[in-house]
């Protein structure tokens, strides 16, 4: 399995990624990231981007959940294939 | 106790202190947003339901009553959560009302989502924690029945350690079961307890301070030790938060356990989402054959495509718009016929008595009729709305349109709103709550009634008419009458940047929404809302617009003209008192004139002038305040062409072309036109979107901040308009 570190503008439909890592200590973002279950070791899929480019819906955990590009910003992402 | 037999004894619960004796038990409803929450809650409580709000806050209170073996009881809806860490005021709300000492619920309905277990289930490790006695409402089963998966109940019921009911709320099943497990729940309170398998470095910490502090002689439980030890905002630590001693010795600990790296706050949801999906595991079968594209996976192949999406959604849209104008049009003329049939009735049995006839007929029949007028499009606006919603492609539109929306501060959820402000602004403001978070609700409803309102049309089509074709040709008309509709929406876009960045600045919250599945709507929902909405304007909003509409009326009827002057007057300009009709126009012109506003009108005339506007111009638009719609007949009084006007009317054009100044300038430049167009496109002249404001986010400061900004807008640029117009000769 290659991994290769991944910005949020990288993320592009079909495309799997894992969270490697919380960068940025955002007070009010991170804690509800992580509430949503997007932490350390978390993967996903990128289900759909949205006509004009964000935001875009992931597959995590069973469910799925949209979200600006701009607010997955505190994750370290890495792509998995 | 009839149900104590049922007690599930086996789990491990303790009794808890009965809540001192209040005097109907109450019932939060609680869970993640899209949990099937209001469909059940309305199932629950039917049209037993009350719409208020939350002292202080724009967030509604919804509660209803049920009956529960003769005895009433009080269910409220809190709004949607996915965790107790609130980040939102309508997240603080909610988390206040589970937690805040008197108001704490009897017991906590949680609404689990059986189709997305593991997140839900999140929630549901926070509630474990605050003492709570918890019923578990299983929905949408019937969406993992469809997808061939199943749930295994005992496993779940094991697990949650408390009652766990499956519900299938439109269609009225698990209700019963459900009702009995909340009458077993609130005779025989018990407080959950649940064991999410904290790591053992975790717990060992959190039972060396509760050692430490129940040594002071502090009651602290081990639970409670571990919630404050892993998240410093845990609402569990409230109680604790003025004993400095007691920080000092979590702080201690905190260094112990997790050095200088690893986050507390990671680990606490590491821990409780590896117990989450455990259960998830041990619980819910997935489909023995892989599924393939479920019906809402093809649908959203169209639906938020890249091409396709944004033409469906532009036709969906405009399907709204034209409906809230085309479907309300002929209920609206049926109102308007309605009301002046009931004033001509009314009117003719009151002939003896003037000042009672004009206060019954121009104040009270005036009044009713200005609220029930809004009616239809109120209705079908939420129409619209709660099938938008119901179905899912609320959160489609959504969405599709954020990027659009999002960069000036908005989202997504904007549009319906903003769109629907084109039509009328107080259907707009009331759909400002599809918004999320009370800051963006705000910012939408302080921006609505800058959208060009189907009222302001008229004036457009009176002074383009009058002006601008006669002068410049009917291409220009149309380039002026499609830009006067965008002259709002370009001011609102630097307006959202200013409250956004200036007023309300403080933490930015993410945006962060799920697509439900698509499913038909449930029409009982849609019928409760459109329902509930109309009443909320009527009782609240309607008050307050008849009110209004009584003050003006007596500010335009007071002090009492003399008609024996105003006929000397109408001699003196040899004039026949023969033409009765003329005379009667000329006799209501002046009493307006002469009416306290009329006075006021003329006072401030030299406030206007720089924006070109004489002291008719200046009345009428004084006299539109309360509702711009009367502004083409009063400038119909106002211009001797009578009040029986509209903005097609020849005789009404040829006035408006050949009135002068009294130096004999021609008055209406097409300058002045624009100017007038500009300041009615952003002034706010219309009480009963004030009155909206006011209702929608339960402070008159609101309403008379969007009153201020517009007037002050409408004023400055209209002026502005009427300078550079003069530069340019």
């Amino acid at each position: 399995m290659t991994e290769r570190i991944l910005t949020a503008k990288d993320l592009k439909r079909g495309m799997k990624a894992k969270v490697v890592s919380i960068v940025e200590d955002d007070d009010v973002l991170c804690p509800r990231l992580l509430e949503l279950g997007l932490f350390p070791g978390t993967e996903f899929t990128v289900v759909k981007v949205a006509p004009l480019g964000d935001p875009v819906e992931i597959d995590l955990r069973g469910y799925k959940l949209c979200i600006r590009r701009s607010e997955v910003g505190c994750l370290r992402l890495v792509e998995l294939d | 106790m009839k149900w104590g037999a049922f007690a599930l004894s086996s789990l491990t619960e303790v009794p808890i202190e009965p809540v001192p004796a209040r005097k109907n038990p109450l019932i939060a409803l609680v869970g993640n947003p899209n949990a099937g929450k209001t469909s059940l809650f309305n199932a629950l409580t039917g049209s037993r339901q009350k719409v208020g709000n939350y002292p202080g806050v724009t967030v509604e209170k919804v509660s209803g009553w049920i009956e529960l073996e003769g005895e009433q009881v009080e269910i409220i809806d809190v709004p949607g959560l996915y965790s107790l860490s609130a980040i939102s005021t309508d997240e603080e709300v909610a988390v206040d009302a589970l937690l805040e000492g008197e108001n704490k619920p009897d017991l906590v309905l949680y609404v689990l989502d059986a189709s997305n277990l593991e997140r839900n289930l999140f929630l549901f490790t926070q509630l474990t924690e605050t003492h709570l006695n918890v019923v578990v409402a299983l929905t949408l089963t019937d969406v993992v029945l469809r997808e061939h998966a199943e749930i295994d109940l005992v496993a779940l019921t094991k697990h949650l350690g408390c009652e766990v009911v499956p519900v299938v709320a439109h269609k009225n099943e698990g209700l019963k079961e459900l009702r009995e497990a909340m009458i077993r729940a609130l005779q025989d309170p018990r407080e959950l307890e649940l064991d999410v398998g904290f790591p053992k470095i975790i717990t060992d910490a959190a039972d060396r301070v509760v050692e430490k502090v129940n040594r002071w002689g502090i009651d602290m439980k081990p639970k409670e030790a571990r919630c404050v030890l892993l998240d410093e905002h845990c609402t569990t630590g409230d109680r604790f938060r003025n004993i400095p001693e007691l920080w000092s010795v979590v702080e201690e600990e905190r260094k112990v356990v997790f050095g200088q790296n690893v986050q507390a706050k990671t680990l606490d949801a590491q821990s409780r989402y590896a117990w989450s999906s455990k259960v998830k595991k041990d619980s819910y079968i997935p489909p023995s054959v892989p599924r393939g594209k479920t019906k809402t996976e093809r649908v959203d192949a169209i639906l938020t495509h890249r091409f396709c999406g944004l033409i469906v959604f532009l036709l969906i849209m405009y399907a709204v718009f034209q409906s809230i104008y085309t479907f309300a049009a002929p209920f609206m003329d049926w109102i308007d016929m309605g009301k002046s049939a009931l004033a001509g009735a009314v009117g003719g049995m009151l002939e003896g008595t003037p000042a009672l006839q004009s206060l019954v007929v121009d104040g009270i029949i005036e009044g009713i009729g200005s609220v029930i007028i809004f009616l239809p499009q109120i209705m079908i606006l939420f129409f619209f709305i709660a099938v938008l919603e119901g179905t899912g492609y609320l959160a489609r539109a959504a969405f599709l349109m954020d990027r659009l929306l999002g960069w000036c501060g908005l989202n997504g959820r904007a549009f319906i709103p903003l769109l629907s402000s084109f039509a009328c602004a107080i259907p707009g403001v009331m759909a400002a709550r599809v918004m999320p978070d009370q800051r963006s609700r705000m910012i939408t409803i302080l921006v609505a009634p800058l959208m060009s309102c189907s009222a302001r049309l008229p004036v457009y089509v009176l002074l383009i008419g009058a002006v601008i074709e006669p002068r410049f040709g009917s291409v220009w008309a149309g380039i002026s009458l499609f830009f006067m509709h965008f002259i709002g929406l370009a001011v609102a876009i630097p307006v959202v940047l200013i409250l956004n960045r200036g007023w309300f600045k403080g933490k930015r919250l993410p945006f962060m929404m799920e697509l439900p599945k698509y499913q038909s709507p449930r029409w009982k929902d849609v019928f409760i809302t459109v329902m509930s909405r109309a009443k909320v304007f009527l009782v609240t909003a309607g008050t307050i617009i008849f009110a209004m509409t009584i003050i003006i009326w007596a500010l335009l009827y007071f002090p009492r003209g003399d008609e024996a002057a105003f006929q000397k007057e109408w001699t003196a300009q040899g004039r026949s008192l023969d033409e009765a009709n003329e005379f009667e126009h000329f006799a209501e012109m002046r009493q307006r004139e002469d009416s306290i506003l009329g006075r006021f009108g003329r006072t401030i005339e030299p406030v206007f002038a720089p924006a070109g506007f004489d002291w008719r111009l200046t009345t009428a638009i004084l006299a539109a305040f309360p509702a711009r719609e009367v502004v083409v007949p009063a400038m119909g009084i106002l211009f001797g062409t009578g009040a029986d006007v509209d903005e097609e009317s020849p005789s009404l054009k040829t006035s408006l072309q050949t009135a002068t100044w009294p130096d004999g300038r021609q008055l209406m430049t097409p300058w002045t036109a624009v100017s007038l167009m500009v300041f009615f496109a952003l002034c706010c002249q219309c009480m009963a979107t004030l009155a909206a404001i006011k209702r929608e986010t339960n402070s008159w400061k609101w309403a008379w901040f969007a009153f201020g900004y517009m007037t002050a807008l409408a004023y400055i640029l209209s002026i502005a308009v009427q300078q550079i117009g003069r530069l340019f000769g």
